[in-house]
Parts: structure tokens; C-alpha cells; sequence
């Protein structure tokens, strides 16, 4: 077991070793430069000599694999370096939003679980009757339902029947727990609803085919009780699979939601990548990257850890 | 004539009879899958209303009204107009086009590529398969929206980038996924006896093992269609997307159908929620589809 840990972490290296090459050259094959453009709203033409200072100043003007190293050598010290837009340090600039981007996808996870696992066993133990169609026609509907339309839809609900717009500057919830909560609920089930979806899906599948197992019918031929058979035996290894989707969803609402946090006018990670590509901000655009994926890598390794933990039938070399 | 004749019939029969099993497997589709059978209806309804956008929609979508700007529903305007007075009946019908041409070619160009590389890896193994495993997962992880707003800075907004910038994230999808359907599919008896004929690496791989992936092909297609349309429309609401003038969903509902949409809500109604049945309709009928092709499930 611990071998097999030490193998997967040592294996996500050369994945983010490539990731990181990747965003790296991405990033400098898109035409435009951040000094370029921030000369451009100046009204005078800008002089070459000022251009070349500022680069020279961000390190521009090293070669290309220079820079990548100069990066590199930093990542390696978990040092991200500043933003070149504004600066800051990058930690300073991602921490806010990161807060932000995490307890939207955690409420929003929230909001999945409870309505998905419900669901999904009912329509497991009805199958093939209106139940079980009416519920796979809802995660269904969900899987097609653009989840920043469903927010518009919301926005515009509250306005048209309770005349109420909910905020739409971001409190912490450490700071105002009520206001916070007013404010991120919204996007919360909208994109709960969708997230809810695929996990419904999931949920049913996996109770389904959990309930022709052997054991179920044991349980049941010696009169176990039916809610103890469901809870105890079918859901606990049912959820496997369930978790899998869940973590990997969760994975991408991390950084994922751009246009969601658009409609809401929310100050998450998604959003930041959109300014950072639009200012060629390299170094954040880069930070940014390797944080989400590194998110998704590390999400990937807890769910394969969490499967050799609840199935000891799994062995993990 | 009389040598004619059984020749004939023998290249006859096969013919009809692949026919009549068609159109069979259809009937028996349609009877044991209602709710898939609805969504391949509403799929094709969608594709004739895309294709005849011209005969069927009441206006020019682009024809500006300025005397009936944000007018409500009426007899007129069936789902009211916009701010420049375009009718928002036609523009959704004409929109139907944009999102059918995107949904099929991502899902082609994706499902397909990925579904060649998938096998190629498989049929390599070792080493080959291994670096273009380790290449899949760096894709798996990289963000989509990072690959999609680097292709379009790159290549510019247009229907055609936006098709790519769609269709490069579902390539290592979709490999993954026909990958270890072909591990299988290279132990069998055929492969071998293929490769004992001398034919090249890529006659064997394109025409005795792709055929034989077709179900998790397709499913992944079907699946992708609808995602191709959801992500279209992000990533036009974005501004990353298709560009005006070009009708579609998802610049309908970007600017002024936000701004408005207290005083004009079907402006931003209607634009989604035609995303959202053309997107039910093809997860209504990929689902069925999936469910009758899996043998696993088909065997239950």
C-alpha cells in the first residue's frame, strides 16, 4: 500500500511536469504580449525603448528556455512569483477567490448529494415504472440544462415574483454568514442541478446492479429488514462508483465555472483565468493551471485511495 | 440468362435482407425504447428545422425592426423580438444551424480522433502506449476553458475555431474510453491472422479493429453531441464563441438579454431553453442507444 502511494505521487510529476510545459509554450504562442497591450491604451505611440524596459524588467527579454527554467526552479520551491499584471504576489491574488471557488463547489456539492442519492435509489428500487421515468427524465433534463441559463432563469425569478435581487457583491462568510449565503445559494443549485444530474445517474446504475448481487437476495431470504438490507448493504457499495463521479465533478468546479460566475457576478478562480489569458499574464495564467490541475490530479489519487480503503477486494499494486 | 439469374438473386438477397434487418432493429428500438425513440424524433426535427431554416422561419433573422424593438410575444413576433427588433422565433431557428453544425462536427472530430488514437495505442502497447497514456493524462488535466481561450486567442473567434477549441478537450476522452475496448479486440484471432498477412500498421488498425470499437464509438459520439452544444453556447456567452452577425443560442442570450431581461424575459427564456431540448433530445436518444448497444447491459 505504501509503495503503491509513493508510485502514484511520484507519478503525478511528470504529469504536471508536462502540464506545465504545455501551459508554458501555450501561453507564448498566443499573439500579444502583456507590455503590448498595456502600452496599447496609452493615446501616444510608445516609445520602443520604453517597451523593451518593461520587458527587461519581467524577464521578456531572456530566451525562451531561460524563462521556462527561471519558472521551473520556482515551482520546485512552491514559489509562484508575482502576477505580471498587477504585481502582487500570485498567492495574495489566487487566495480570495480560491476561498470563493471552494465553498461554491462545496455547497454545490451539497446541494448534489442530497438530491441525488435519494433519487437515484428510488429509481433503482422502482425501476421501469413512472417513478423511475419521471426521475431519469429530471437528471436528464438536468444534464441539458446550461447551468448559467438555469442562474439567469433564477435571477430573473427572484426578480419578477418576490421583486428581491439577490447580492451581488461578495461577502466571506466569515465576515457576514447571512449575506454570503443569500448571495451563493443561487449559483449553488444552479449548478448543483446539473451536478446532481450526473450523480443521479450514477446512483441509480450502481443500485441496480448492486441490487441482482448475491448477497442482497441472501439478506433478503433471511428476512433481514428491508431498510437495514438497502442502507447497510446495497447503498454502502453502491456508493463507490457514486463517489468517483462526485469527486471528479467537484474536481472540475474548482476553476471550472467560468460563465456561471459571470451571470452571478462572482470573483471565482474561473473568472480570474479569463482575465489572465486577456492580459497575456503569464506567470498567473501559469499559477492558475498548474493549480487546478494539480487539483484534478490529486482528486483523481484520493478517489483511487478511497476505493482500496472501502472495497478490500481491491488491491492497489 | 440462366447462370444470370441465381447470380442475381444471391447478390439480391443479402441486400434486402440487411435492409428489412434495419429497418427491424429500428422498429424494435423505437417499441422497446419509447424515451429514446422521442429524442431521436426531436434530433431530427431539429436537423430539418436547421436545414430548412430558410423556408421556415417567418423573418430574416438578421432584419433589424426598429419600430417593434423588445415587443412581447404576439401574432406577429411569436416569442417577441429583441433590442434591434429582430424576431426571436427566426433567430432560434436559424440558430438550430450553428448548433447542429457544431455538435456534429466536435462530436465527429473528437469521438473519431480520439477513437484512432485510442485503438493505435491499444494495438502498439509497450512503450507507444505508455508515452501517448502519459500525453492523454496531461490533456485530462489541463483546464478546458485554458485549452479553449488559448485556441481562440490563438486562431481567432469564428465557427470553425470554436469547433476545434470544442472537439481538442474530447480527444483524450474518448481515447481513454475506446482504449480499453481495443485491448480486447487486439487479442483476437483476426488481429493476428491480419498481422500473419503482412498487412501495414495502419491498414490493421484503421479497417480490423476501429469497425470493431463501433458501440463505445458511438456511444461517445452521441454523448458529445450534446456536451459540443452546451459548450458552444459557453463559450459564445463568454464572447469566445461564435460572433455576430451569426445566429446563435448562445449570443442570444449574452448583452442585451441580460441587461433586459426584467422588461423582456423571452429574450433570455427562449434561447435556453432551446439549448436545453436540443441537448435533451440527443441525451435521450444517446442513452437508449447506449443501453441497447452495451451487451453488458443488454444481457441483464
Amino acid at each position: 500500500m505504501t509503495k503503491y502511494i509513493v508510485k502514484r505521487l511520484l507519478l503525478m510529476i511528470p504529469t504536471l511536469l508536462g502540464v506545465a510545459v504545455l501551459i508554458f509554450f501555450l501561453m507564448r504562442i498566443v499573439p500579444g504580449d502583456i507590455v503590448e497591450l498595456r502600452f496599447a491604451g496609452e493615446s501616444s505611440y510608445a516609445q520602443k525603448e520604453n517597451l523593451d524596459k518593461e520587458r527587461a524588467r519581467l524577464g521578456l527579454d531572456q530566451p525562451v528556455w531561460r524563462q521556462l527554467v527561471t519558472w521551473m526552479a520556482g515551482l520546485a520551491r512552491f514559489d509562484l512569483g508575482t502576477s505580471m499584471w498587477t504585481g502582487a504576489p500570485i498567492t495574495e491574488e489566487i487566495r480570495l477567490r480560491f476561498a470563493l471557488s471552494l465553498q461554491l463547489a462545496i455547497m454545490a456539492t451539497i446541494v448534489a448529494i442530497l438530491l441525488a442519492i435519494p433519487l437515484g435509489v428510488i429509481a433503482a428500487l422502482r425501476q421501469d415504472t413512472w417513478i423511475d421515468y419521471v426521475v431519469r427524465v429530471i437528471s436528464i433534463a438536468g444534464l441539458a440544462t446550461p447551468s448559467f441559463w438555469l442562474g439567469i432563469v433564477f435571477i430573473l425569478g427572484l426578480l419578477i415574483v418576490f421583486k428581491w435581487l439577490p447580492p451581488m457583491v461578495y461577502t466571506p462568510f466569515w465576515v457576514n454568514p447571512v449575506q454570503n449565503l443569500a448571495q451563493l445559494i443561487w449559483p449553488a443549485l444552479a449548478v448543483g442541478y446539473r451536478y446532481s444530474a450526473v450523480a443521479t445517474r450514477m446512483t441509480r446504475s450502481a443500485m441496480l446492479e448492486v441490487l441482482r448481487e448475491d448477497y442482497i437476495r441472501t439478506a433478503r431470504a433471511k428476512g433481514l429488514w428491508e431498510k437495514l438490507i438497502l442502507s447497510r448493504h446495497a447503498l454502502k457499495n453502491a456508493m463507490l462508483p457514486v463517489l468517483t463521479v462526485i469527486a471528479l465533478e467537484f474536481a472540475f468546479l474548482i476553476g471550472g465555472l467560468v460563465v456561471t460566475e459571470q451571470v452571478f457576478n462572482l470573483n471565482g478562480l474561473g473568472l480570474l483565468f479569463v482575465e489572465a489569458v486577456g492580459h497575456r499574464d503569464y506567470t498567473l495564467t501559469q499559477a492558475l493551471v498548474m493549480l487546478v490541475a494539480f487539483v484534478f490530479i490529486f482528486v483523481n489519487f484520493m478517489v483511487d485511495l478511497a476505493y482500496a480503503w472501502l472495497d478490500p477486494r481491491i488491491r492497489l499494486r | 440468362m440462366a447462370v444470370g439469374r441465381p447470380v442475381e438473386i444471391a447478390a439480391d438477397v443479402p441486400e434486402a435482407a440487411r435492409r428489412r434487418r434495419w429497418i427491424a432493429a429500428v422498429g424494435e428500438f423505437c417499441r422497446e425504447r419509447p424515451l429514446g425513440a422521442i429524442g431521436a424524433a426531436v434530433v431530427l426535427l431539429n436537423i430539418l428545422v436547421g436545414l430548412g431554416a430558410t423556408v421556415i422561419a417567418p423573418y430574416d433573422p438578421l432584419a433589424t425592426d426598429y419600430g417593434a424593438m423588445l415587443a412581447p410575444p404576439s401574432a406577429a413576433h411569436w416569442l417577441g423580438t429583441d433590442a434591434f427588433g429582430r424576431d426571436v422565433l427566426s433567430r432560434i431557428i436559424y440558430g438550430s444551424r450553428t448548433a447542429m453544425v457544431v455538435g456534429f462536427a466536435c462530436a465527429l472530430l473528437g469521438a473519431t480522433l480520439g477513437a484512432v488514437i485510442g485503438v493505435a495505442s491499444a494495438y502498439f502497447a509497450g512503450k507507444v502506449d505508455l508515452l501517448v497514456q502519459r500525453v492523454m493524462d496531461i490533456f485530462l488535466a489541463f483546464p478546458l476553458i485554458i485549452l479553449a481561450l488559448a485556441v481562440v486567442s490563438i486562431l481567432g473567434t469564428g465557427i470553425g475555431n470554436v469547433i476545434i477549441a470544442i472537439a481538442i478537450p474530447m480527444i483524450p476522452r474518448a481515447a481513454l474510453v475506446t482504449r480499453s475496448s481495443a485491448l480486447a479486440i487486439r487479442e483476437m484471432p483476426y488481429v493476428d491472422a491480419a498481422r500473419a498477412a503482412g498487412f501495414r500498421h495502419r491498414r490493421i488498425i484503421l479497417r480490423h479493429m476501429l469497425p470493431n470499437v463501433m458501440a463505445p464509438y458511438l456511444i461517445m459520439l452521441t454523448a458529445y453531441l450534446g456536451q459540443a452544444i452546451l459548450a458552444e453556447a459557453s463559450l459564445t456567452f463568454l464572447g469566445l464563441g461564435v460572433s455576430e452577425p451569426t445566429p446563435a443560442w448562445g449570443l442570444m442570450l449574452r448583452g442585451a438579454a441580460v441587461q433586459f431581461a426584467e422588461s423582456a424575459p423571452w429574450m433570455a427564456i427562449f434561447p435556453g431553453l432551446a439549448i436545453s431540448l436540443a441537448v435533451f433530445a440527443f441525451n435521450l436518444f444517446g442513452d437508449s442507444l447506449r443501453d441497447a448497444l452495451d451487451p453488458r447491459l443488454r444481457a441483464q
